[in-house]
């Protein structure tokens, strides 16, 4: 069932890319989308993507397609902590679901901390973040040589603000693909 | 002109980074605008440099030691405008004047032609007693008659204080432009004033936590620019650079020991940031902690026996020191439930550090014989402190007006000043050792 609607939603995710092929990148919406968001949110949204992502070819997959499940590719942490808060279980469960059939598919999980406290005991944070998820991927059977972490404490925020509104975003682990 | 003009973004990056290691470039200078400090300090008149007939000096020589010697808290200098009289032998000082002025201390000084450049005498004297407390004679290129002058600040300093000056040395610091893909970060290096800024590696992706060499000749530092952090050691003179830590995970908080031999630093590549010794001519690596926790920012005492370093290891972040081998480790920090990023005073009898009080991170020394702590600064988010290497002030970063900026204070309290560049985030200063 999930696997059908992913093969169909894919077609849509190809298309979806291909109307933002000069961005060559993408990063997920800010916080869990509700609905369909237009191909000009996702436009907007390559502009503030990360330079390794745009260095890096992506390649279409479900992933891209907002309808499918493994659309929500962002954990979000409370503050200094690395532990993985029960609503996004299910998130990291999808991943790991379609990552275990997909043996060729490698992700890297991207540790982030918001500017609170010190730059380096924020890296070492966002390192923990990344490997809590990795660890849980590891658990649920997804083998090591499909992931990777990549951590950047609080260097590259998602909102540059200095308030709860911009520090709730930054705490996260992206799964890329 | 190129006919090619619109470049790929990746070969601009690539082009960016290969185009600035290796050689500096000036960049935009840091500004100082003195925030606080100077009702408490001592009057001191530094009448404008007399010069011989016909030169130009290329600087204003009194107006650069001022400005260093008001940087510091402990002095004001008298504006040239109040001064009634201009001496620029002894000859020409009348000390009643100067008296009746209110001065303590008073300057004066010549420059002569050389055939390398200039030679530049000065004089300080006691204006109370009358007498001569300092003469030198220096020659000076016209390229380093800014680094000259500060030279004779910190002589006059000495003289004063009894403490070195610290006007001659230099702030290493990271400033960014832009984000995500627009990101633009440097890492600079600027006279402890804020002029000659030159950029030393520039990025593409972050670049974090400068660290000196004890010889002022070297930096460490984090890079990302390869996509994942990795330590560079960089001489700064020629511009070569050495690639140290590259290990999986994390690579970071670079520390080099009093002596030069040994690069603390923060890995991962066991499974969780733990801290570890890199010896930098055997190459030979030695794990110093080994916890579930994490352990990191690890900074040297001044005799080397030493580390102190962050971990959560109790439940949240405090400041711990162990032996410099390893090894058990005891909480030093006591009060808080944010304490991190710390570092020893050149006495090794403070540390310096952030410090959380009331939701806000700010900049606190805790005194270690006394275990008493006492707070530098004021904001929300100030971070990276940086003790100045004669004790006297510490550098750190803050945000003003919603940007990164630099700020100093005076340690004793008093003096404190801000530190900002015209555009783009400034962060993470590095003071530099008292050799250079």
């Amino acid at each position: 069932m999930a696997e059908l609607r992913i093969g169909r939603l894919a077609t849509l995710a190809v298309i979806l890319l291909g109307m933002n092929l000069a961005g060559c990148a993408s990063k997920p919406a800010p916080m869990p989308p509700t609905s369909m968001s237009t191909p000009s949110t996702l436009s907007r949204e390559t502009t503030t993507a990360p330079a390794v992502e745009s260095i890096r070819p992506t390649y279409a997959g479900p992933w891209e397609d907002p309808a499918s499940p493994l659309y929500e590719r962002t954990i979000y942490f409370d503050y200094d902590t690395a532990e993985i808060k029960p609503q996004y279980l299910s998130v990291i469960r999808t991943h790991a679901r379609y990552l275990g059939n997909q043996p060729g598919t490698r992700v890297t999980l991207e540790g982030h901390t918001d500017e609170r406290g010190t730059r380096e005991y924020n890296l070492a944070l966002s390192d923990q973040r990344a490997e809590s998820v990795r660890r849980f991927m590891l658990a649920e059977g997804v083998p090591a040589n499909q992931l990777a972490t990549l951590s950047y404490g609080e260097e590259r925020p998602a909102d540059p603000g200095h308030s709860e509104t911009s520090w709730r975003l930054n705490r996260r682990v992206i799964i890329q693909y | 002109m190129s006919r090619h003009t619109r470049p790929p973004r990746l070969f601009l990056a690539v082009v960016l980074i290969l185009a600035s290691l290796g050689q500096a470039f000036a960049a935009p200078r840091l500004n100082i605008e003195i925030t606080g400090g100077i009702e408490a300090a001592q009057p001191i008149a530094i009448v404008p440099f007399g010069t011989a007939e016909g030169l130009i000096p290329p600087v204003d020589m009194a107006a650069i030691i001022g400005a260093d010697l008001a940087r510091t808290g402990r002095f004001k200098p008298m504006p040239t405008r109040d001064m009634l009289d201009m001496p620029t032998t002894r000859e020409e000082v009348d000390f009643r004047d100067w008296s009746l002025l209110g001065m303590n201390n008073l300057v004066i000084g010549r420059i002569e032609p050389d055939p390398s450049g200039y030679r530049l005498s000065f004089t300080l004297f006691d204006v109370f007693r009358g007498t001569e407390l300092a003469n030198s004679t220096l020659v000076s290129t016209k390229a380093g008659m800014r680094q000259t002058a500060h030279r004779i600040a910190d002589e006059i300093h000495e003289k004063l204080t009894g403490q070195p000056g610290v006007a001659a040395t230099r702030i290493a610091y990271i400033t960014s432009t832009g984000s995500g893909a627009d990101l633009s970060v440097t890492l600079r290096v600027s006279d402890a004033d804020g002029y000659n800024p030159q950029t030393i590696v520039s990025s593409a992706e972050p670049l974090m936590s400068p660290a000196w060499s004890p010889d002022g000749q070297r930096l460490a530092y984090v890079s990302f620019e390869n996509k994942r952090a990795a330590i560079y050691i960089q001489e700064l003179s020629s511009g070569r650079r050495e690639l140290v830590a590259s290990h999986p995970g994390i690579n970071g908080s670079p520390a080099f020991s009093p002596d030069g031999t040994r690069l603390a630093m923060t890995l991962s590549k066991d499974g969780n940031p733990d801290i570890y010794s890199l010896n930098l001519l055997s190459r030979e690596l030695t794990r110093l902690t080994d916890h579930y926790a994490i352990d990191t920012e690890p900074s040297w005492s001044p005799d080397g026996q030493s580390l102190i370093f962050t971990s959560d290891r109790g439940g949240s972040p405090q400041i711990y020191r162990m032996a410099a081998s390893g090894g058990p480790a005891e909480r030093i920090s006591v009060e808080g439930d944010y304490n991190g990023r710390a570092s020893y005073a050149p006495d090794g009898r403070s540390i310096v550090m952030v410090t959380r009080v009331n939701g806000a991170f700010r900049i606190g020394v805790l005194d270690l014989a006394r275990g008493v702590k006492r707070l530098l600064s004021r904001g929300d988010l100030d971070e990276s402190p940086s003790f100045a290497p004669n004790g006297a002030m510490v550098i750190y970063a803050t945000i003003h007006g919603n940007r990164g900026v630099l700020a100093t204070a005076s340690v004793e309290g008093g003096g404190s000043q801000r530190l900002t560049q015209d555009s783009g985030q400034v962060r993470e200063p590095a003071w530099s050792p008292l050799k250079r």
